[in-house]
């Protein structure tokens, strides 16, 4: 009896990611070292803002990172809706706190960053207002998942929640702009333009790609240890079975 | 009879991670009535749930006279009708309207008076669902199953709050149902009296009660 | 099509005969709008500036208010397992039931707002906009919140997590439906008015043409899943 695809038997999946897991941590501890080097030493500062453009290389990579893993996560759901593969759930519960963690990130360093140039912690700029709406989208997924007696239920239901909130990303992202424009007028400078001095993109580059290692290493641990947790669970049941 | 109408094959329900039964298979014919039988917790209403369409198996197959419907329950469920432990009563409407809804005809249809009448609800007609007994609420469920005319009736603990007169009806009703070709599949815990019904006991098919089935369940290398 | 109007016209009858439900909202949408005022001042200028904003957050809320029943009392009472066996389409009874929503909930709302405008001193160009906004805006609220009313059906705490679901979603709603108002206050000459409000209520009606793809799909999706 094989209730599973066969690539889906988790101690396969465990097998390989023992394999792959030391590499990429490996790889993460390096180009972290390499990017944070670079962005806080090598790189030059800024004409205008000084030392403080250097919280761009942790707050764009964290932007990026909080889109890209929604987006793993949209992807995961439809796995698990269509194909009802079991590793999209866990791929998907296991993303969710991480991309929160990043869209988090963004938004501290945003507010940080804030302060020197606007004067103010929080401003409603566009994009940083954006990045605010994903991160209660991404809140609203964790809660319901978490909100079911059995896990499978919470699992769907957080499935159909992020293929309707990827939907409606592109949507929220132009309706915001467009009131931003609106309300405040083009203002605000964007140090992310595309006229970016490679002295500074190379950093942030690095720090781009370290910055996904990280979430792979962060995903496959936690993966991992779910998979674990269920085994355990397992073991205990059939102790408690023989027991009767 | 002996003809197959609806059919499983190593049927199999996991919910919340364990295994409520597995391998399990039936034959149901034309005319035929299956009684579930098996102790609290050994999946009765999880399979009348499958076999409705509402669950899917996580293994096996099911066939309606011979087509594999497991991925289309759609077509099975024209023919049939489920009845759970829940009424599905709007206690703002009359048990006249309760009924017409479900059944998908007029108010003014005959055949609901006649529904009503078979389980002696017709002088109840025009009262509003919540002044009914638990008993009353029962009954009006059950006519549902005249007035929707499907073959293949499914009914979980179809007794609940009936009292002796009204099980009668409900046999009777079911006895009539079978005379005209239908079928039935019901699992209960006080008796109801139907001719030469088939057995199946849940108990053989789940790992709570029968340890060769638990030590698959335990020995299952996919253990998510 | 007489399976859709069998469930609107039964849901309809559901709110009539239970008229606390039919009230709740317009009455809720009413005596918030009405607190404002009381926070800000009576200055004219003020409330009729603020006046889009303030009928827009309310009326959303109110909205919010009333979703968790939408889907709930089928889902407890058994009719929800009853309509999805049923041979009705579950995206066509989902349409139905949104419809419904949105014709106990939405339209009194609708036929509030005018009462609300007049307090905070809007002009009658501006109403107008209100009301056409609001007549393209409401049903994506009903649309958008079925969505977060079905899938929660059975959850811990479902009342409290569908406005975390919702309302990320419902702010596009919001921005164009107060846009279109406040293009039109800001227009200067007679004839402008519906020209500068224009791209917002097209909007609008986007926003209501896509929630009207995604909601039967994804709310049909959440209903089998809360009964399996």
């Amino acid at each position: 009896m094989s209730v599973f695809h066969r690539f889906a038997n988790p101690n396969r999946f465990l097998k390989l990611t023992n394999q792959v897991l030391p590499w990429v941590s490996g790889l993460t501890v390096i180009s972290l070292a390499v990017g944070l080097y670079m962005s806080f030493f090598t790189s030059p500062p800024d004409y205008q803002q000084g030392e403080s453009v250097r919280i761009m290389y942790i707050h764009v990579p964290s932007a990026w990172m909080a889109m890209f893993v929604y987006t793993s996560i949209a992807i995961a759901s439809v796995c698990s809706l269509i194909w009802r593969h079991p590793l999209a759930d866990l791929a998907a519960k296991a993303s969710a706190p991480i991309g929160a963690g990043f869209t988090f990130l963004a938004l501290a360093t945003g507010s940080l960053w804030g302060k020197p140039m606007w004067g103010a912690w929080w401003v409603w700029d566009a994009r940083l207002t954006s990045v605010l709406i994903l991160f209660f989208l991404y809140l609203g997924h964790m809660a319901l998942m978490h909100a079911f007696e059995e896990q499978e239920r919470g699992n769907k239901a957080a499935a159909v929640l992020a293929i309707v909130g990827f939907v409606n990303i592109p949507i929220i992202k132009f309706s915001v702009d467009w009131w931003n424009t609106l309300h405040q007028p083009a203002s605000v400078m964007r140090a992310d333009g595309p006229s970016i001095d490679p002295s500074m993109l190379w950093p942030l580059m690095i720090m781009g790609v370290a910055f996904k290692l990280f979430y792979i290493v962060v995903l496959l641990i936690r993966i991992k240890s779910e998979l674990i947790e269920a085994k355990l669970r397992k073991y205990r049941r059939a102790v408690v079975d023989k027991a009767h | 009879m002996g003809n197959s109408l609806f059919q499983g094959e190593d049927l199999t329900c996991i919910r919340g991670g364990r295994t409520v039964f597995l391998g399990l298979s039936f034959n149901l014919a034309q005319g035929q009535a299956l009684i579930l039988e098996g102790p609290n917790g050994s999946g009765k209403s999880s399979l009348i749930r499958m076999l409705s369409g509402l669950v899917r198996p996580k293994l096996g197959k099911l066939l309606w006279q011979g087509q594999d419907a497991t991925k289309e329950p759609e077509i099975f469920q024209s023919h049939i009708h489920y009845i759970g432990h829940r009424n599905a009563i709007k206690p703002v409407l009359t048990v006249l309207e309760n009924l017409a809804y479900w059944s998908g005809k007029t108010k003014d249809d005959p055949s609901l008076d006649d529904a009503l009448d078979h389980f002696r609800m017709l002088p109840l007609k025009h009262t509003p669902a919540n002044l009914l007994s638990s008993g009353q609420s029962r009954r009006l469920t059950l006519s549902r199953l005249l007035a929707s005319e499907r073959s293949v009736w499914l009914l979980d603990e179809p007794s609940v709050g009936l009292d002796v007169a009204s099980v009668a009806l409900l046999e009777e009703v079911i006895k009539t149902h079978r005379s005209k070709g239908g079928s039935v599949i019901f699992a209960t815990h006080s008796p109801i009296h139907v001719e030469n019904p088939n057995r199946l006991n849940l108990q053989d098919y789940s790992p709570l009660y029968n340890k060769e089935l638990l030590a698959i369940e335990n020995d299952e290398e996919s253990w998510i | 099509m007489k399976a859709f109007l069998n469930i609107v016209s039964r849901d309809l009858r559901l709110a009539l005969r239970q008229k606390s439900d039919l009230t709740m909202a317009v009455l809720f949408f009413i005596l918030t709008a009405m607190l404002f005022p009381f926070g800000l001042g009576p200055e004219p200028n003020l409330l009729a500036r603020i006046a889009p904003g303030i009928i827009w957050v309310t009326a959303l809320l109110a909205v919010l208010l009333s979703l968790e029943r939408l889907f709930l009392a089928d889902y407890e009472d058994g009719s929800l397992e009853q309509l999805i066996l049923s041979s009705t389409s579950l995206e066509v009874a989902v349409l139905a039931k949104v419809l419904a929503h949105w014709l106990t909930t939405g339209l009194p709302l609708i036929l509030a707002a005018p009462l609300i405008a007049l307090l905070f001193n809007m002009d009658s160009d501006a109403m107008t906009i209100l009301l056409i906004a609001m007549i393209l805006g409401t049903p994506s609220l009903s649309l958008i919140g079925a969505i977060a009313a079905t899938l929660t059906l059975g959850a811990r705490r479902g009342g409290v997590l569908i406005p975390l679901l919702v309302l990320p979603l419902y702010i596009p709603t919001l921005i164009f439906g107060v846009g279109a108002i406040d293009a039109a206050m800001n227009s200067l000459e007679a004839g402008a008015v519906i020209a500068n409000a224009r791209p917002h209520l097209l909007l609008l009606g986007a926003i209501l043409l896509v929630s009207l793809l995604i909601t039967p799909l994804a709310g049909a999706a959440a209903l089998r899943q809360s009964v399996e």
